[in-house]
């Protein structure tokens, strides 16, 4: 897969080169109306405590996830989030942190992604993942997300809309259902792409419109840098949450992984995933793994997706809506 | 011929599925959080007409098609293939199958240019101007006098096309024609 320039196609009907493309995408007056979302995002950090950091947009480190496409520069890559720096000050004693930075992720477009976005990201040490989350509800209310929220497992998610249990489910059960949501054979799709498929597909566009949802307890397969725990049934899942508002989802959070040694093993399995996908292999943030070796304190994260609470808040429904220059015009 | 990866599917690109050569008409990209990116895309089959829905897993690629657009002028028919002429100067002619000719062949007009659509260098659809001007053959009786109020007759046209033509019309007169919906336009100038 290339990691060059995306391939620009938001407008696919507009001539890039066409005479008004020197203009902002968003209005004026919704830019002011961005900023005015953003002050009070700001305050509610500041008023809780939380310090606002700043890290490298620059690395010469990148995440080995495989569904990850960073962008590579002569000089190194530009991050897909700020975690691993962040958590390295987690590691110095930093405290409570929040951050607020564009992040870059190659082959993202479309009415809801653009390649270069705001990502908003804190880490509250001492928490779990389910006192953070609600914070993350509680912040979208104080944005004016007007919404009451409910809170499913992963598994009641799947079993509530798509009637079936997504981790005692055969492999056979998931394509079948991945076949039908999609109108097309999946015989050869993974356990975790016909997940992915039924969360796309179905899930997410079966959510209540006029809720906030937190979706807690994921696959053990799916917990990137999440602790996993194995439920009194047996099966393992992840302490990752995600939170949508109706079907598009706003937030991806962890009860942080904290072992350095379960780190580097996941670390390598991704980048042993991208060898056999024919995909670049990453350099491994060497620096995070020195930072956990030396102690992060127990903690949960959580990223936000800035220009889509600022959609939703506004009412709008692309994008391109909220951002002055979109990628087909930077 | 090349492969497109789905970060390249743009609306009007041409490509190969299940051996058809189709045109992306919209494509859709869906990521839930973490995981699996996909292409949701709707295809026009450009043989059939039909429009498809696939989904893509971001990243797959398919085979492009050899699909050009180009004017060409209509010479003959011979009964079972209809003869076009490039204008681009090469004078290379090339022959239309029934498959190719049917939304055109109501229209088709000899020395009238029209819009071919190539594939691997064969006439794959033929598509005429939005408006062609045509001469009736036959229709009944013109009523002299009746151009104020409405109504309307069958009238046949030069290419065997029947039209309703207002009943003032006569066998013999050039009309103007809207290709798209079949209906008559006007008088030809």
């Amino acid at each position: 897969m290339p990691l060059g320039w995306p391939t620009l196609s938001l407008h696919p009907q507009k001539d890039p080169h066409m005479a008004d493309q020197w203009a902002p995408s968003a209005q004026i007056a919704t830019l002011k109306m961005r900023h005015d979302l953003m002050r009070r995002l700001r305050a509610f950090f500041d008023q809780k405590g939380l310090l606002e950091v700043e890290t490298p947009i620059l690395s010469a480190h990148a995440t080995p996830d495989v569904h990850l496409a960073s962008i590579e520069t002569r000089f190194g890559y530009l991050h897909t989030s700020p975690e691993y720096p962040m958590k390295r000050l987690l590691a110095a004693q930093a405290g409570a942190i929040y951050q607020i930075c564009k992040v870059f992720r190659a082959e993202e477009s479309g009415s809801n992604h653009n390649p270069e976005f705001t990502l908003l990201e804190w880490y509250q040490p001492g928490w779990d993942d389910q006192q953070l989350s609600q914070q993350v509800v509680a912040l979208l209310q104080h944005l004016g997300l007007d919404r009451n929220s409910q809170y499913l497992s992963y598994r009641e998610a799947f079993t509530a809309t798509l009637g079936i249990d997504p981790l005692s489910a055969s492999l056979a059960t998931l394509r079948e259902l991945a076949g039908e949501l999609l109108g097309q054979p999946c015989d050869d799709y993974d356990r975790n792409t016909c997940l992915d498929v039924a969360m796309s597909f179905g899930v997410e566009r079966k959510l209540d419109p006029n809720l906030i949802t937190v979706i807690s307890d994921f696959p053990a397969a799916q917990a990137a840098l999440a602790i996993k725990e194995q439920q009194p049934d047996g099966f393992w899942t992840a302490k990752r949450f995600e939170v949508y508002c109706g079907g598009l989802e706003l937030a991806n959070g962890y009860a942080e992984l904290t072992d350095a040694q379960e780190q580097l093993a996941r670390f390598e399995a991704e980048n042993r995933d991208r060898q056999t996908r024919n995909l670049p292999i990453m350099p491994i943030d060497t620096h995070l793994i020195d930072a956990m070796k030396a102690g992060i304190p127990a903690c949960a994260g959580v990223a936000v997706g800035v220009d889509r609470v600022i959609m939703l808040c506004l009412g709008k429904k692309h994008i391109d809506d909220v951002l002055s220059f979109p990628i087909a015009r930077a | 011929m090349a492969f497109y990866s789905t970060n390249e599917f743009r609306s009007g690109l041409k490509v190969l599925l299940e051996g058809d050569p189709c045109s992306i008409v919209e494509n859709e990209f869906v990521k839930p959080g973490k995981g699996q990116a996909f292409n949701r895309v709707k295809l026009k089959n450009l043989k059939t007409g039909r429009t498809w829905e696939r989904t893509f897993k971001s990243g797959e690629s398919i085979e492009g098609a050899d699909i050009m657009d180009v004017s060409m002028e209509y010479l003959y028919a011979d009964g079972s293939f209809w003869t076009f002429m490039k204008t681009d100067g090469s004078y290379e002619q090339l022959n239309a199958g029934p498959e190719a000719i049917k939304d055109a062949k109501d229209w088709l007009k000899e020395q009238d240019t029209f819009e071919v659509v190539l594939y691997n260098g064969d006439i794959l659809s033929v598509v005429p101007q939005n408006f062609v001007e045509l001469e009736i053959v036959e229709t009944d009786p013109g009523l002299k006098g009746d151009t104020a109020q409405g109504g309307s007759k069958p009238a046949t046209l030069s290419t065997g096309a029947v039209v309703r033509v207002p009943l003032f019309i006569e066998i013999g007169e050039k009309i103007k024609v809207d290709t798209r919906s079949g209906e008559y336009v006007s008088r030809a100038k």
